[in-house]
């Protein structure tokens, strides 16, 4: 396999010569995507285009037959599992909310909370006033301040995604990966949403699965996309939209 | 959640502990109010199997890990406790020898095998009704849950584990009494078994154990730890994304909830006078689950009211109808799924909005908790196979 060029200093995310195969099928093809410090990249495709293995592979919950997967300077993510890699900074949203349901929304974000995660320093923890000062802040920018004590079970759908990025803001994470954040939002949710995505990307790096083309404009970003696991075309949305090869497996449909 | 909450569970047991006592002990047994030996035995018969509940309710009922072979780290407790009790008949047995237990000297065994030195002390026994368990769960957990095994696979390794323990008890050249166990003893720190006063001073210490239990069960979900535990239960794949490793917050509460399991068994072998394999059925364990469930799952003060309440019942039927308890055992599992899902507790609590580590109304209970462990493995094996 002949070495790429290796990412430079301002790339947060560097995917390269990536193959992941199920049972046969290619789920991932020589997949290579770079992703600049600061960006917020959208990724679109058809159905089985490889987008949730990709989001697997970069958060350690599959590992690829063969490829690089690289974090910031030198991080290599393919010898690592979920929680190594979530704390070195990489929060995952998950297109179902999965939020816990049973704390209320004020412990799902103490939970969150970058910190300590092993079982000898929670079973002594005591919360802390700084902690209280960055939930308090958290809830604020969720706009979720006065739903603080109930359960999270009892909120809406469109009240869990965003307590959700909550937690992945409360992680204090470098990069973001979110899967579809607007499916089953009404308008001025996915509007908000937008809104919330931008801010957040003004400190963090974003990568963004959507479905939803009106949202992808709304977030006015490079856009990549892919099929049968490898990247077909990458550029603005109006570049990709009038890519004929786009148009031909994915958009023209 | 208050302060006060935390205390009247502890509070009622001793209480209620202390008044059978007085009244076996302080009233003539021609008084109208005289309570029996054989209630003060219930009642601490009872308490022990609280203790079991309050185990199984710290896993299934908090970390989500429906455990079917909770009873086998009851019963090893409750062997570490006949072993001591074997040894202190000493030269009372059948055959007047202090040196080797009657079950031994039958077998033709000529010295007492390694593992039985020790057991002569009460403080040794005790402590190994703690350490054997605890080991036991310790190695078991560490596989499983490294391994991420889960949900009805888990369910299934527990209640193998406590059947191959089953088998082995049952052989002789185990050298824990086979088939007939241990049985017959005399005296527990030199006060003899049968009496009434030692029987009602095991009932109170297992009153405080199980009150003391509840105290530790309380304060370790009311932790952070308890929280991440909850978090687990309800979506282990966040915590896990969040940076937490489920896997040994498992094992953590899963080798307490064994070595608690453990004092239960110690304290209940010197009040029943007899510890056998049958102590590991399967089904002894399953039931165990039932008195969670009924008591109400994810409530410490449930656990302890559905062990009491489905043992009452059962006393109570199987003197009244003998063979219709596993009939009534399985209809009452199976009405409690249905028309009380939160068990009893659960359903008073219900209204409660700020108790929240009950399991939420969305997530199933008892056998539909089942179904839906087996659905989410479905649906994760797929999510892990299926291509994007």
């Amino acid at each position: 396999m002949n070495q790429p060029i290796g990412p430079t200093s301002d790339t947060i995310l560097y995917l390269s010569g990536v193959n992941k195969t199920f049972d046969g099928f290619r789920a991932i093809n020589n997949l290579s995507i770079t992703l600049d410090r600061g960006e917020m990249r959208a990724v679109i495709g058809p159905n089985g285009a490889g987008k949730s293995t990709m989001m697997d592979i970069i958060t350690g919950k599959t590992r690829p037959d063969a490829g690089r997967v690289v974090f910031g300077a030198s991080t290599d993510l393919t010898r690592m599992d979920e929680p190594a890699i979530a704390s070195l900074g990489i929060g995952r949203k998950f297109q179902k909310p999965t939020v816990f349901e049973s704390h209320t929304v004020w412990d799902n974000l103490l939970l969150a909370l970058a910190g300590d995660r092993r079982a000898r320093f929670t079973l002594r923890a005591r919360r802390t006033a700084a902690e209280t000062e960055k939930v308090e802040a958290l809830l604020e920018t969720i706009r979720l301040t006065s739903h603080r004590n109930r359960l999270a079970a009892n909120l809406s759908h469109g009240q869990k995604q965003w307590l959700e990025i909550g937690m992945l803001l409360a992680q204090d994470p470098q990069l973001l990966l979110v899967d579809e954040p607007v499916a089953g939002m009404t308008d001025s949710e996915t509007e908000q949403t937008a809104h919330l995505l931008r801010d957040i990307n003004r400190t963090r790096s974003v990568v963004v699965v959507e479905h939803d083309m009106a949202f992808v404009r709304a977030l006015g970003v490079k856009v990549t996309v892919l099929h049968e696991g490898s990247v077909l075309s990458e550029g603005t949305l109006d570049h990709v939209s009038a890519d004929p090869r786009v148009i031909d497996v994915y958009l023209g449909r | 959640m208050t302060r006060l909450s935390f205390t009247v569970t502890p509070v009622i047991i001793i209480v209620v502990a202390a008044i059978l006592a007085i009244l076996n002990l302080g009233t003539p047994a021609t008084s109208a109010l005289h309570v029996s030996d054989f209630v003060v035995g219930l009642a601490g018969k009872y308490l022990c199997y609280a203790m079991l509940a309050l185990a199984v309710d710290l896993v299934w009922g908090f970390a989500g890990i429906l455990t079917l072979g909770h009873a086998a780290f009851f019963a090893l407790g409750g062997y570490a406790m006949g072993m001591y009790l074997t040894r202190e008949i000493g030269a009372r047995g059948v055959y007047a020898n202090a040196q080797l237990p009657d079950f031994m000297i039958f077998l033709g065994w000529k010295n007492l095998p390694w593992y039985w030195h020790g057991f002569a002390h009460f403080p040794f026994a005790i402590v190994m009704a703690l350490i054997v368990p605890g080991v036991l769960a310790a190695i078991f957990g560490f596989f499983a849950f490294r391994s991420r095994v889960g949900g009805v696979y888990l369910s299934i390794i527990t209640q193998a584990l406590t059947y191959a323990l089953l088998l082995a008890f049952f052989r002789n050249d185990m050298g824990f009494g086979g088939n007939n166990g241990m049985t017959d003893f005399k005296d527990i720190l030199g006060a003899p078994i049968g009496r009434s006063s030692t029987g009602t001073a095991l009932m109170v210490i297992s009153a405080i154990c199980t009150a003391l239990a509840y105290i530790g069960a309380r304060w370790l979900t009311g932790s952070r730890f308890g929280k991440v535990m909850v978090a687990m239960r309800d979506a282990e794949s966040r915590t896990r994304f969040l940076g937490y490793r489920p896997e040994y917050y498992k094992l953590v509460v899963w080798t307490l909830s064994a070595m608690l399991a453990g004092i239960g068994g110690a304290l209940y072998v010197p009040q029943v006078g007899i510890i056998n394999p049958s102590e590991f059925a399967p089904a002894n364990s399953i039931e165990a689950v039932i008195w969670v469930a009924v008591g109400g799952r994810g409530t410490l003060s449930g656990a302890i009211l559905g062990a009491v309440l489905v043992n009452l019942g059962k006393t109570i039927l199987t003197g009244a109808l003998p063979g219709a308890w596993l009939y009534a055992l399985g209809g009452l599992f199976i009405l409690v799924t249905i028309f009380l899902p939160r068990g009893i507790v659960g359903s008073l609590r219900r209204k409660n909005a700020r108790d929240a580590i009950l399991p939420t109304s969305d997530e199933p209970q008892g056998i539909a908790a089942i179904d839906s462990v087996q659905a989410d493995l479905r649906e994760s094996g797929a999510e892990m196979e299926k291509p994007a």
